[in-house]
């Protein structure tokens, strides 16, 4: 279990400074470098720049450097805690993240939960009650699901709500709350503001499992070992839920890492569309200001949330699925 | 009816394919909509760029068949807009007058185009007559028609999304091909390579991408870079199809007298390998096509894709970003139906196509 948990591990550790080094890159890839932009930026102010004045910014900062040691210097400075200056919002990149990152977190993994928990049961009734009314529905919204931009449906949902429920929808907070100390009826309104953004990321993982799910218990509710364990006269959801379900279920324990990428990959959208206090909006702002250093720390965030994410899921299936566990041990 | 035996694979599959309801009823769908947008500029009635100053921000414009008496009569027609101040805040307004129609006309005049620079005319499909306007999608901040901006935008989304799919599949081929057929250190690398790509979230990635790409450039520059950089979305999956096949068809039979024949690598691929697993290439490039129409989307919906003068579905939707644009003008938001649509119709296709190219179906 050790070894196998420390082979994980180093593995983990290898991709991820594979990411790092492909964020690095991207981070270096618009044209100019830092001392372009002061320059632009002092020109703009009616100031004039010398030649000599940007090289010795270049010169400070050790933008002339070669590739690898700039990608050293920048790995080491993140590792010690230092992820730099966001010129776009003139702070220090933690500062820009500390309070964004919590809500990030927390709507992901409420999309993981929900993917899950609607997903799986759905799935397996489906194939349980094939060509029933819950069949037939599950499937018709599973290809929407699929089929709809996120941010299509965040723009739906929040027409229908404003329409039907009269829910400011956008940010977390209503407005008479803004600025005002925690109490219950501001947690239940942030409650409500959140329901929109997790079903938006959840809809297509959501409609993705009961696919998968459906698929698999269908493979094995036909083979013989579920009849006989049906003609010993359990009821049938008992035996449906003990013996196929725990061999349909292990597709889609292993392909966690994945959903979760999914996932983090909707999600700057969705905060965006919907305008909450989340990395979203700061990435695309990022983006398109072009300021880099907060851009990387970002995505390296959203790329080590992947490698967690598929780590639990390794060990999940571990757990899971005695083969594997038979598999590892045997070595 | 033919006997089965006396049918080519291709008619067989075929007839497997007409027999799937859904799948070709989305097929058919699918010509129909692409011939429309085709020929946009003969079925919108106006040009992307015409603006329409009596009718900013127009709501969409229902047709009726009813007159302004009551009766019913056979042509098509719009109710009347009349633009009249508001007693209170002495702003222009445009209200409808119940009381007057405007009929609509077949192979109307309008503003004249030229098509792909082949021929100019300025008949359009229908259209109302001088005075009048008909905006069946409504009008946006600067008062041009959604619906004729829809069609061409259409058009853009399916042809970048079709030049990026042609990318992916040519490079999935190459790179599946070689990583198949060379095997051991090569196929190990390349493996590596493409599981890496697949397990990065997409869409930061190609954001931050797209991001770098300088301002300046032309749109037809945009245009070529987002097609390489949406080919990157889907060339993974179908480098990894045809790997796989190769390596299940190495030791067939009839590989190997290809190759015992004097076949070059490449002729054995192309002509005893390909045409085998052509069927599930053609489901893989269908979703591969769908998800990238999704990707170039978002991206263009977020800013950082294709920019306006060139219009395709996500550029459309770049004004409904802010919520109280969605909530003031909600038919912003039409454009976004046909990308649900064009990717319903083509997972459908490509489930049709999946059981059709299955033999055990036949």
């Amino acid at each position: 279990m050790l070894a196998f948990l420390g082979r994980r591990l180093i593995a983990a550790m290898i991709v991820m400074v594979a990411f790092s080094f492909v964020v690095f890159f991207l981070v270096q890839l618009p044209p100019g470098d830092f001392a372009d932009v002061w320059a632009a930026s002092r020109a703009a102010q009616g100031d004039t720049v010398t030649p000599d004045e940007v090289e010795n910014i270049r010169e400070a900062f050790g933008l002339n450097r070669p590739f690898v040691v700039q990608y050293a210097d920048w790995m080491f400075s993140l590792l010690q805690g230092d992820l730099g200056f966001s010129f776009e919002f003139q702070k220090p990149v933690a500062h820009v993240l500390a309070e964004r990152l919590p809500l990030t977190l927390a709507i992901s993994f409420a999309a993981l939960v929900i993917i899950y928990l609607v997903g799986v049961p759905l799935g397996i009734y489906s194939a349980v009650r094939q060509h029933k009314m819950v069949d037939y529905s599950a499937t018709f919204i599973g290809y929407f699901g699929l089929a709809t931009p996120n941010f299509l449906l965040a723009l739906i949902l929040v027409y229908l709500a404003q329409r039907w429920f009269g829910l400011s929808a956008g940010g977390i907070f209503s407005p008479e709350y803004l600025g005002q100390p925690w109490s219950w009826g501001k947690f239940w309104d942030m409650l409500s503001h959140l329901v929109i953004p997790v079903l938006v990321l959840g809809s297509a993982g959501t409609a993705a499992q009961v696919r998968t799910m459906r698929a698999t218990m269908l493979d094995e509710l036909s083979k013989p070992y579920v009849r006989a364990a049906l003609a010993t006269g359990k009821s049938p959801w008992q035996v449906i839920l003990k013996y196929p379900t725990r061999v349909a279920i292990i597709p889609i324990v292993s392909t966690l890492g994945w959903e979760l990428t999914l996932v983090i990959s909707g999600a700057p959208i969705v905060g965006i569309v919907l305008s909450l206090p989340d990395m979203g909006p700061v990435f695309l702002q990022s983006l398109i200001g072009q300021d880099m250093a907060l851009a990387g720390v970002i995505l390296l965030i959203y790329y080590l949330l992947v490698v967690i994410g598929t780590l639990i899921s390794d060990l999940l299936l571990f757990w899971l699925d005695p083969r594997i566990r038979m598999g590892v041990e045997s070595k | 009816m033919t006997a089965a035996a006396d049918l080519s694979r291709r008619q067989l599959a075929w007839r497997a394919f007409r027999s799937n309801r859904l799948a070709f009823l989305s097929l058919c769908l699918l010509v129909l909509l692409v011939f429309v947008s085709l020929f946009a500029e003969f079925f919108a009635p106006y040009t992307p760029q015409e603006r329409n100053r009596a009718y900013t921000d127009g709501a969409p414009m229902g047709i009726t068949f009813t007159n302004a008496d009551g009766g019913l009569s056979l042509a098509p027609m719009v109710i009347a807009r009349v633009t009249e101040r508001d007693p209170d805040t002495l702003r222009r307004v445009t209200v409808a007058d119940p009381g007057a129609r405007w009929p609509i006309a077949f192979f109307a005049r309008g503003e004249s185009y030229s098509w792909f620079g082949l021929f100019e005319s300025d008949i359009h499909f229908f259209g109302v007559g001088d005075g009048g306007y008909l905006h069946l999608f409504g009008t946006d901040r600067l008062g041009r028609d959604i619906f004729s901006r829809t069609l061409y935008a259409f058009r853009t989304s399916l042809s970048i999304g079709l030049a990026s799919v042609v990318a992916a599949f040519v490079l999935g081929i190459t790179v599946g091909g070689i990583a198949g057929y060379l095997g051991g250190i090569v196929d190990a690398a390349i493996m590596r390579v493409i599981e890496f790509l697949q397990s990065i979230p997409t869409l930061p990635l190609w954001l931050t991408v797209a991001a770098a790409v300088p301002r300046e450039w032309t749109a037809l520059q945009i245009y070529l870079v987002m097609t390489l950089i949406l080919a990157m979305i889907g060339w993974t999956t179908l480098a990894r199809r045809v790997r796989s096949r190769i390596i299940a068809m190495h030791s067939d039979e009839h590989v190997l007298a290809a190759r015992l024949g004097g076949n070059r690598p490449v002729r054995v691929f192309r002509k005893h390998m390909l045409p085998a697993f052509t069927g599930y290439l053609i489901v893989d490039l269908t979703l591969a096509f769908s998800t990238i129409v999704l990707a170039e989307t978002a991206l263009s919906f977020l800013g950082l894709g294709l920019r306006e003068p060139v219009v395709s579905l996500g550029v459309l939707m770049l004004p409904a970003q802010s919520i109280a644009a969605i909530i003031l003008t909600p038919w912003y938001l039409i454009p976004g139906f046909f990308v649900v649509i064009v990717v319903l119709l083509l997972n459908f296709i490509g489930d049709g196509v999946r059981d059709a190219a299955d033999p055990s179906s036949y």
